[in-house]
């Protein structure tokens, strides 16, 4: 029998918190493919709060503890292309000055991939296991679409599912104003920036906005509540391909 | 230009909460984006463009007094004067002196950031002399008390069709007029007697090439013609940056900046100006200057931040910024909005009396995307901010918080217990509902948007508790 291919899951400290369905929709999602998984106990986060905020020795400490970690598996896979893109773009620029670090930052950057991505164009999976009815609108991360180019591979998996109807929105690629941080520096200009794209989302019929990014979509889940939408249903693209949702 | 960068937040909020403004913005949002989108399906190699772009504006910076000294050897030949200036005073200084000796009452401008930067108009004023902005946007905000402008290219951008129409009644005492045509051909009356009148034109500089001693400015409404070639004396006031070494470079940054910039192929006009009016020549300036202005520029070399003199003010940046797109330029509180703003304030006004800007961005890289040479603004937005935490100029709870959490983050056992408890409190605090209304540690967070509740156990919990299950059900 063929040697399992070994993957590591970096579940993301915001899944982690606050929707654990998520990862174990990845988890689910990479198994049915038929991948061996670990879920590395002491993983706690990518460090990119501490690098955007200008922290260097605090994302330099967690980026080793992360590359510590994940270094040994044959892939590593997020579910988010914003940690994704920081573990596997920032971490090489960072250490500029510890070329041994450096080395293995490259080494792994190479290995490293967010969840669609993984599915679609390594494992070339020509299905999932979930089954979803509904139509649903996709909201293009900026890390993940500008940082990793993920845009094809979750269309690509959504259209494998019969009872998905894609209905794309204008401004699928704006920014939805997260933006870490500066979602509390600047809330008020980040939940106007938020009102934008749930605009578009309404315009576009869907009843369901899904996403590759657990920030984005707590924001844009926050947003459409306070804006009295209790009905249109955001949604992790893990959940929908692994029929959690 | 006194800098009001450091209420960046109060600004924005106040944007936000006008009404009027908020519909401009709306009306003026995507236009540019939509026309930049068409027109660079026009080049068969758009990327290819770009990287060549950006290496002849590498090539500059990394020698700049090399070409500067080129330049300046080649204008001197054309019969230009060129001198320096360290900064904005002594702009003002250097043009007022050049007024006075050509017996100058009244200068004609055509657009030039640098001349906001260093608060020229008022400098003139206060010397008797009379600036004019003819550029339409800038016309407009001058005759309304002196507004700053909002955006680098279309410096009246906020202004809605009613807001000028208004302007021009109170202020040209003539009927209202609501149609464009008739409003600019009111502003074209006005300034017309000004192009004949002005003993002196004023202009910035899109680029100045090395080997021709020329300097190419790049505008639609021939204003930029009337100012630098009417006059009997021409001024010419622009960064030392904006050299380039030769035509055929011109040629391939022209293919970018009105693309990029407005979304035309090219722009309405474009002057190639070079020297004085020689004796058989009808038209062009008896005498010509060159002011090349440093304010910050030389300390930027070499340096870090050096990738941000590549800019050739295109606005692309802005244009496709939401932040900027969501509250104006006026928020920002200097010369230049948006990305490209929040990158050159800091460093040409001071780190410290622009705090706010390197962090007003989601880091979306929109902008980095749509660069024509290829800055990485929000690489530089970080490494401000980077800065910023190094010099401690950062709010106290801030750095606390940060420090706080990454210190947690690498003790994963009280790391778990933490998201433990906060997984347990995110659920509790939502009650009933799905959503938080107000969340106390960060109240900014909701005060315009609920923050989801959590589902009430951590992923690592719930994952231990499935692999014992497991296990003990393989146990039996």
């Amino acid at each position: 029998m063929a040697k399992k291919t070994r993957v590591g899951l970096f579940v993301t400290c915001l899944v982690d918190l606050m929707r654990p369905r998520i990862g174990f929709a990845a988890l689910k999602l990479l198994e049915t493919a038929g991948c061996e998984v670990v879920v590395p106990e002491a993983q706690t986060c990518c460090g990119q709060p501490a690098w955007n905020s200008g922290d260097r020795n605090g994302a330099e400490a967690l980026a080793k503890k992360t590359i510590a970690e994940f270094e040994a598996f044959d892939y590593v896979v997020v579910p988010s292309g914003s940690c994704g893109d920081h573990i596997r773009n920032e971490y090489q620029s960072m250490f500029v000055d510890e070329p041994g670090w450096r080395d293995r930052a490259t080494a792994m950057a190479a290995r490293t991939f967010e969840l669609t991505d993984f599915l679609a164009n390594v494992l070339k999976v020509d299905g999932v296991p979930g089954d979803y009815e509904g139509t649903v609108t996709y909201h293009d991360s900026c890390s993940g679409l500008r940082g990793m180019g993920i845009k094809a591979q979750p269309r690509a998996l959504l259209a494998t599912m019969k009872g998905v109807e894609l209905k794309e929105m204008n401004g699928c690629e704006e920014c939805c104003g997260f933006g870490g941080t500066f979602s509390v520096k600047f809330g008020e200009v980040s939940a106007a920036i938020a009102e934008r794209k749930c605009d578009f989302i309404h315009a576009s019929g869907a009843r369901a906005v899904v996403g590759g990014d657990l920030g984005c979509l707590l924001n844009i889940e926050g947003k459409l509540r306070r804006m009295g939408d209790d009905n249109t249903r955001v949604l992790h693209v893990a959940e929908v391909l692994a029929g959690d949702a | 230009m006194e800098i009001k960068s450091m209420r960046f937040k109060a600004n924005a909020e106040a944007s936000l909460a006008n009404v009027v403004l908020q519909g401009n913005l709306k009306n003026a949002k995507g236009k540019f984006v939509t026309k930049r989108a068409e027109a660079i399906k026009e080049l068969d190699d758009f990327e290819g463009t770009r990287d060549a772009a950006m290496a002849i504006r590498n090539k500059v910076i990394d020698n700049l007094d090399l070409w500067l000294e080129r330049f300046e050897a080649r204008a001197q030949e054309t019969g230009a004067h060129v001198k320096w200036a360290k900064d904005g005073a002594e702009v003002c200084r250097l043009v007022t002196e050049i007024a006075r000796a050509h017996g100058v009452t009244k200068v004609t401008k055509s657009k030039s950031m640098l001349s906001e930067e260093a608060g020229l108009n008022q400098a003139l004023e206060a010397a008797g002399i009379q600036p004019v902005e003819t550029d339409l946007g800038e016309y407009i905000l001058q005759v309304n008390d002196n507004e700053p402008p909002s955006h680098i290219i279309a410096p009246a951008v906020h202004k809605s069709l009613d807001d000028v129409a208004d302007l021009f009644h109170k202020v040209h005492g003539t009927p209202r007029k609501t149609e464009i045509p008739a409003l600019t051909r009111e502003a074209r009356e006005v300034l017309r007697g000004h192009f004949l009148s002005a003993e002196m034109g004023l202009s910035g500089g899109n680029f100045l090439v090395a080997e021709t001693g020329s300097v190419a400015l790049v505008t639609n409404e021939g204003n930029g013609r009337m100012v630098t070639t009417m006059p009997r004396v021409h001024v010419v006031i622009t960064g030392i940056e904006k050299v380039i070494p030769t035509l055929e470079d011109l040629s391939t940054l022209m293919r970018l900046l009105p693309r990029s910039a407005t979304g035309q192929s090219i722009s309405n006009y474009f002057s190639i100006l070079t020297g004085v009016k020689k004796p058989d020549e009808h038209d062009g300036p008896e005498h010509l200057y060159f002011i090349l202005v440093d304010s910050g520029r030389a300390d930027v070399v070499g340096g870090e931040f050096h990738e941000m003199l590549r800019c050739i003010r295109c606005g692309a940046c802005m244009n496709h910024c939401p932040v900027y797109q969501t509250i104006g330029g006026h928020a920002y509180g200097w010369v230049y909005p948006g990305p490209m703003g929040s990158v050159l304030t800091p460093l040409y006004a001071g780190i410290g009396n622009a705090i706010d800007l390197p962090h007003a961005a989601t880091l979306c890289n929109q902008c980095g995307v749509v660069c024509p040479v290829k800055i990485p603004l929000p690489e530089l937005l970080r490494k401000l901010r980077e800065k910023q935490t190094e010099g401690g100029m950062r709010p106290l709870a801030e750095r606390i918080g940060l420090r706080l959490w990454a210190w947690v983050a690498m003790r994963p056992r009280l790391y778990a217990l933490g998201a433990a408890v906060g997984a347990r409190y995110l659920k509790w605090l939502a009650g009933e509902g799905r959503s938080i209304r107000v969340l106390p540690a960060a109240t900014e967070w909701t005060r315009g948007r609920d923050f989801p509740a959590s589902q009430g156990r951590t992923f690592r919990e719930m994952y231990a508790a499935r692999r014992k299950a497991a296990a003990q059900e393989a146990r039996q």
